[in-house]
């Protein structure tokens, strides 16, 4: 017999202390998180390092990208010269109001979405649900470019609906009645309401989806108290299922607003590529200082700076806050 | 509120979100005198497979067509998937199941880096790219959405392999199961819903990227099917017949891949088998 010599069998004797993994894990864990360390620091924080020196040159050609040539250093040159570009400002409050704008939308229309799944009867429930998901799961790029076909300004439906109403109601209303050759994207403010459509449109499933599960959670018992004791669905809400799920909506509104402040996809192809410069936001403007010609790798970057610094500053908050309240 | 009601809004909700979708595969099928008449008919009247023949035999360059980029977005996706979820699953088991020092401040660095916006990335890591001859590569691609995807993989798998209860795997400890055993028999099998989740997250994002593909890859026959699709077809915006047919066969494999996955994810499996 080796099973008394066998050291893989011995911890687990006393049956009370047979913690399964826990029997002195050693160097283990570490080993296990080693090879997600190589990537996180090799693919994000390097690069973010990276982005932060790049910031500090003068660099506008791919040779001193490659380091074939020198880079002239520039300071904090960059940093005044688009701090005192009013067009830079146009930039960040366009960035800021609509991600504020879509935070909300996002976050109330989901969150209103989840709560529906929740009281809808079962099979009514899993054909939403299914209906939501497909919203969710539809690219972002294909998605988009189905929503520029719907505003098409020749056949596109929207604009055909505006042609079928009654000519004088459209007159009325908008000031005119042929709406064939309507440039829905010509506006930045109708371009923004698009584009707001359009995220929330892709953006709301993940946070219902979230809330829908995070009710799924909670012991029926409590919301079942809080209506034998009169509670509306409103108090109910406020009272028992917001503070119980008050970590998830944590994590779903920051999450929510990191991927609200640095749209791309959907702004590129709404706008056909980086020509649109009124309603540029942050990381379009980035990248197109970057990339479009004449490159300009410096300026690019500090743009890119000033993007990751308004989100690690939202980050520190909700880290901190996520620190006090609940055990990792 | 009625039942009636919750269920009128149920539907709405439903035709919001579906809507886009539906009429993107009604387009690719409408002929395009229909696409043109415009109106709202949800479905063609007359379906026809025309757009779908212009988009797979048309060569977008000579001697490429949409098929080659159909198949360059699956090798980078599938490469994606595999590497990301084994490193995820290692990580993830080291949180869910040890108590160590570092613990924590890894939760937190996950955390954080999740939060960097990769949009500023693009710069820092096309030189990266750059440096390492990776330049207009499949490869470069790969790279960048393994760390892009990792985080919140290991984010994701942690709660799935925390949701696995303790208790199966020291009741396989205590009837003498190795370390390996109980990963590869008990862990494993339970997680798997959660691996095909997380595999799912990866996939999505690797198929769908379109800045770092458009900013790494420089020979058309490289592109993938994001960036052949804004290169060939978002200039000229009166071909919305093929559009939409290119953006179905896009869009497909991600509905497809959800669809399946959507269904496991559902079942408590975990509980099921403390109960069982």
């Amino acid at each position: 017999m080796t099973t008394l010599a066998d050291p893989e069998l011995k911890p687990s004797r006393p049956a009370p202390a047979a913690r399964a993994w826990r029997r002195g894990p050693g160097r283990l864990p570490y080993l296990l998180l080693l090879p997600c360390l190589v990537v996180i620091a090799a693919l994000l924080l390097w690069p973010l390092g990276q982005v932060v020196v790049m910031s500090l040159y003068d660099l506008d050609s791919v040779r001193q990208v490659r380091g074939d040539r020198p880079w002239p250093f520039a300071g904090l040159a960059n940093y005044r010269e688009i701090l005192s570009d009013p067009f830079f400002h146009t930039v960040l409050r366009n960035t800021v109001l609509f991600a504020l704008a879509n935070v909300v939308l996002t976050m109330v229309l989901g969150t209103l979405v989840g709560l529906l799944l929740h009281r809808l009867g079962r099979r009514m429930a899993s054909f939403v649900g299914g209906c939501v998901l497909l919203a969710w799961a539809t690219p972002a790029l294909t998605g988009t470019i189905t929503w520029k076909w719907i505003f098409d300004d020749t056949n596109g439906l929207v604009t055909w609906l505006f042609n079928a109403l009654p000519d004088g109601l459209s007159t009325s209303l908008f000031g005119r009645s042929d709406w064939t050759g309507y440039g829905w994207f010509n506006s930045p403010l109708s371009f923004f309401a698009i584009l707001t459509l359009v995220v929330v449109w892709h953006s709301f499933p993940f946070i219902a989806v979230s809330v829908l599960a995070g009710l799924k959670s909670l012991p029926g018992e409590l919301l079942e108290a809080a209506r034998v004791d009169g509670a509306g669905p409103w108090r109910s809400f406020w009272s028992v299922t917001f503070p119980l799920l008050r970590p998830v909506f944590g994590i779903l509104v920051v999450l929510s607003t990191i991927w609200d402040f640095k749209v791309f996809t959907q702004q590129y192809v709404l706008a056909g590529g980086t020509q649109d410069r009124p309603t540029f936001m942050l990381s379009i403007y980035s990248y197109a200082t970057a990339f479009s010609p004449p490159p300009k790798y410096g300026l690019g970057a500090t743009v890119a700076v000033v993007l990751t610094v308004i989100l690690l500053v939202v980050t520190g908050f909700y880290v901190r806050s996520l620190l006090k309240q609940e055990e990792l | 509120m009625r039942r009636s009601a919750l269920n009128l809004i149920g539907l709405l909700v439903a035709a919001f979100a579906v809507f886009p979708v539906v009429w993107m595969v009604s387009t690719s099928f409408k002929s395009t005198p229909e696409i043109f008449s415009g109106g709202p008919v949800p479905f063609p009247r007359d379906p026809t497979f025309a757009h779908y023949r212009t988009i797979l035999t048309g060569d977008l360059i000579p001697g490429v067509t949409f098929v080659d980029f159909f198949v360059n977005s699956v090798l980078v996706a599938v490469a994606t998937v595999l590497v990301s979820g084994l490193v995820a699953l290692l990580a993830a088991t080291a949180v869910a199941r040890f108590r160590f020092r570092l613990r924590t401040s890894f939760l937190v660095m996950l955390l954080v880096v999740q939060m960097i916006p990769l949009e500023a990335l693009v710069i820092p890591l096309f030189l990266m790219i750059q440096r390492l001859g990776l330049y207009d590569t499949l490869a470069s691609l790969v790279l960048t959405y393994v760390g892009f995807s990792l985080p919140f993989a290991v984010w994701m798998l942690r709660g799935f392999v925390a949701a696995v209860p303790v208790e199966l795997e020291e009741a396989a400890a205590i009837d003498g199961a190795s370390r390996a055993q109980i990963f590869r028999r008990i862990l494993l099998p339970l997680v798997a819903p959660g691996l095909a989740a997380t595999s799912i997250f990866s996939f999505i994002v690797a198929w769908n990227e379109l800045i770092f593909a458009l900013t790494f890859l420089n020979d058309q026959t490289r592109y993938t099917l994001p960036v052949a699709m804004t290169f060939f077809f978002g200039r000229d915006d009166t071909a919305w017949g093929p559009v939409m047919a290119a953006s179905t066969i896009l869009t497909i494999p991600v509905l497809v891949f959800f669809l399946i996955v959507q269904r496991r994810m559902v079942g408590g499996l975990a509980a099921g088998a403390l109960k069982g």
